[in-house]
C-alpha cells in the first residue's frame, strides 16, 4: 500500500518505473529472455516477469561482453587506444574514432586542418546513414518481416562499406582518424565514388519509405507502443534519435557545433507521439538530413593537407589536465573523458556510451506491454552490445 | 483504403525482384569460392616483413628496433635482437631480428606497426584464407613465414609501394653520394700524405 502512495506523490516523469500489479490471482511467470536470443543483438538478458502476456517487471542484465576497455586504455599510449575504439560500437567505428580523436585533441590543444574536418563530416554522415539504415532493417526484422527490408538496407550499406574500405583499408575496424587529422588523404577518384554513392542514397530512402512507412502491419505493431515521456528521457540522460523521438530538440551537432557542423544547413527532426513508430520515422528523416549534409560537404571540400604536419603520432605527453570530447554519434551522445597526469598514457579514460544509457529506460517503456512488443521496444533503442558492455 | 500501404510495399519488392534479373546492380551477391570480387587496393589484414633481393634472410629490412613491438596495441609481436650485425640497404651495419614472431590469432589488423616503422620493413598483407587445423603453432607466424619479397608488396599495393620505393631510392642515392664523397676525401688525403712524408 505504501508503494502505491509513493507512486501517486511523485511528479510525472520522475525517474522510477511505475509499479505494475498483476490483475487476477494467477501466478507470475518469470522468463529470462536472452542471453542467447536472436533479438538481443548480442549477449544481453532481460529478466521479465509476466502476468499472462503482460510485462510486470523487466530487469536488463548486461556485462556478458565486458572486455576491460577502459582499464586497458590506461596502460596504453594514446595512439594504442584508437583501434580499440573501433570495437566499441562496431557498426559505427568512424564516429568512435572521431569522438576519441576529439577528446585527445582537446587535451593537447591540437588543431585539425580544414580538409580533414570535411573528411570527418563526410565519413561521420555516411556512418550515420548506414547505421540508421541497418537499425531500421533490424527493427523490422524483429517484427517478423524476415529479411527483406534488412537486405535492402545491407545492399546500400555494402556500397558505403566499400567506400570505407577504399579509403581506410578496412570495412568496419577502420582505425582511421588521428590526433590532428586523418591517416590518409582521399583521392579525387574516391571523392567521385562517394559523390556517386551519395547520389544514389535518396532513391534508397524513398524505397524504404514506400516499402514501410504506410504499411498497416507496421503501424499497428508500432504506434502507441513503448512510449517514452520527454521528462523521463531527459531525466534518464537519454540522447540521440531516442531523445528526439520523444520530442526534445537536442542534437549535439547543433548544440556544440563541433568540427565544422555549424557551416552546414540541416534540420533536426522531432517526434510528437514518443512511440516506436516515431523512433523509426526519426531515423528515416535523419538519413535524409545526412544526405543533405553529405551533398554540401562533398561540394565544398577544399584541397590541402589532411594531417597537421606538427602533430605527433606517438610518444607525446599531454600536460596534466582533463578533457571531455563528445559528438553526436548515430546512437546518441558519445563522449570520451580523459585525465592526463603528464605521462604517455591517460591516467583515467572513460567512455560515455549512448547505447548503455539509452538502455536504462527499457523497463519504463516495456511495463504493461505484451512480450512480443518488448522485443520491438528493445529493437527501437538501437544498441550494440560492444558499446554497452565495453 | 486499408491495405494500400502493404500493396505499395509489395510493388517495391516486386520491382526489386524483377530488377535482379535485368540489372547487374541489383544482383549484389557472388558465389564465393568459385567467383571472387577483386580486392580493393587499400585492403589490409595481417602484417608481413618486406625483404629486398633474392635471399630472404639477408634482405630483411627489419633492424629489430622493437618500436612495433612496443606500440602494438594487443601485444602480438615478439622480437629478439641479433648479437651480430649485417649491412642494410644503404650498406650501414645494423642489427637484424634473430626472432620475429607475430601471433595472428591475436593481431587485430590495426596497422599501427606499419605506421610507426621508420624502416618501411613491415607492411600489411591481403591474404585472408588462413584457416588451419592447428590453432596454436599454425597461427604463430615466424620470420620465415612472415618474410615476403618487395615484388609481393608492389603487386598488392602498387601505388603505396611505388612511393616507398622512390623514398628508399632517394635515401640510398644520398647515402651513396655521401659515401663516395667520404671515400674521395680519403683518397685525396691518402694521395696528399706521401707528398707530406717526402718533405
Amino acid at each position: 500500500m505504501a508503494v502505491a502512495d509513493n507512486k501517486t506523490e511523485k511528479p510525472e516523469g520522475w525517474n522510477r518505473p511505475p509499479v505494475m500489479e498483476p490483475d487476477g490471482d494467477g501466478e507470475l511467470l518469470e522468463v529470462a529472455m536472452g542471453p542467447h536470443h536472436p533479438s538481443t543483438h548480442g549477449v544481453f538478458r532481460m529478466d521479465v516477469a509476466l502476468d499472462g502476456e503482460r510485462v510486470i517487471r523487466l530487469k536488463p542484465v548486461f556485462g556478458y561482453l565486458h572486455r576491460n576497455h577502459e582499464k586497458l586504455a590506461e596502460g596504453m599510449s594514446y595512439l594504442g587506444s584508437m583501434p580499440f575504439t573501433d570495437r566499441l560500437d562496431y557498426i559505427c567505428s568512424l564516429t568512435n574514432n572521431w569522438a576519441y580523436a576529439l577528446a585527445v585533441e582537446k587535451l593537447t590543444g591540437q588543431e585539425v586542418p580544414e580538409r580533414a574536418e570535411y573528411l570527418r563530416v563526410i565519413l561521420g554522415e555516411l556512418t550515420r546513414f548506414q547505421n540508421h539504415a541497418s537499425s531500421i532493417g533490424f527493427l523490422i526484422q524483429e517484427m517478423g518481416a524476415s529479411g527483406t527490408p534488412l537486405m535492402y538496407a545491407f545492399r546500400e550499406r555494402e556500397k558505403i562499406l566499400d567506400l570505407f574500405e577504399a579509403l581506410t583499408g578496412a570495412r568496419m575496424m577502420v582505425n582511421y582518424m588521428r590526433f590532428g587529422g586523418c591517416r590518409v588523404d582521399a583521392s579525387a577518384a574516391w571523392l567521385d565514388a562517394a559523390r556517386k554513392v551519395v547520389a544514389g542514397l535518396p532513391a534508397f530512402t524513398g524505397e524504404m519509405d514506400r516499402l514501410l512507412s504506410t504499411n498497416e502491419i507496421l503501424m499497428a505493431r508500432t504506434q502507441g507502443i513503448g512510449v517514452l515521456r520527454p521528462e523521463l528521457a531527459v531525466n534518464a540522460g537519454v540522447t540521440g534519435p531516442m531523445l528526439r523521438a520523444s520530442g526534445v530538440n537536442y542534437d549535439i551537432r547543433k548544440v556544440d557545433g563541433y568540427g565544422i557542423y555549424n557551416r552546414f544547413n540541416f534540420r533536426v527532426p522531432l517526434g510528437d507521439h514518443w512511440d516506436v513508430y516515431d523512433r523509426y520515422m526519426i531515423r528515416l528523416l535523419e538519413m535524409r538530413e545526412s544526405i543533405r549534409i553529405l551533398e554540401q560537404a562533398l561540394k565544398d571540400i577544399p584541397a590541402g593537407p589532411v594531417m597537421d604536419p606538427k602533430a605527433k603520432l606517438r610518444g607525446f605527453r599531454p600536460k596534466p589536465g582533463e578533457a571531455y570530447g563528445r559528438i553526436e554519434a548515430p546512437k546518441g551522445e558519445l563522449g570520451f573523458y580523459l585525465i592526463s597526469d603528464g605521462g604517455p598514457n591517460p591516467y583515467r579514460y572513460r567512455v560515455r556510451p549512448p547505447s548503455l544509457i539509452n538502455l536504462t529506460v527499457l523497463e519504463d517503456m516495456a511495463l504493461g506491454e505484451n512480450v512480443a512488443d518488448v522485443v520491438l521496444i528493445f529493437g527501437s533503442v538501437d544498441i550494440v552490445l560492444g558499446e554497452v558492455d565495453r | 483504403m486499408l491495405g494500400e500501404g502493404i500493396l505499395k510495399g509489395l510493388a517495391v519488392t516486386a520491382r526489386n525482384f524483377a530488377g535482379s534479373f535485368v540489372s547487374a546492380e541489383r544482383l549484389t551477391t557472388v558465389q564465393y569460392p568459385e567467383e571472387r570480387i577483386a580486392l580493393i587496393e587499400a585492403t589490409r589484414d595481417f602484417p608481413f616483413l618486406v625483404y629486398d633481393g633474392a635471399g630472404w634472410e639477408a634482405g630483411l629490412r627489419c633492424v629489430a628496433c622493437q618500436i612495433c613491438e612496443k606500440e602494438c596495441p594487443p601485444k602480438c609481436i615478439y622480437i629478439e635482437k641479433s648479437a651480430d650485425k649485417k649491412p642494410d640497404y644503404v650498406g650501414k651495419p645494423q642489427f637484424y631480428p634473430a626472432r620475429f614472431d607475430i601471433d595472428i590469432s591475436v593481431c587485430m589488423s590495426c596497422q599501427i606497426c606499419v605506421e610507426v616503422c621508420p624502416f618501411e620493413a613491415i607492411k600489411m598483407d591481403t591474404e585472408f584464407e588462413l584457416s588451419t587445423e592447428d590453432r596454436f603453432a599454425g597461427l604463430l607466424f615466424d620470420r620465415r613465414r612472415l618474410a615476403k619479397p618487395n615484388e609481393h608488396y608492389r603487386r598488392i599495393h602498387p601505388a603505396e609501394a611505388a612511393e616507398v620505393d622512390a623514398r628508399l631510392a632517394s635515401e640510398k642515392a644520398k647515402a651513396d653520394a655521401k659515401a663516395r664523397a667520404a671515400s674521395d676525401a680519403a683518397a685525396a688525403r691518402a694521395a696528399a700524405r706521401p707528398a707530406k712524408g717526402g718533405d
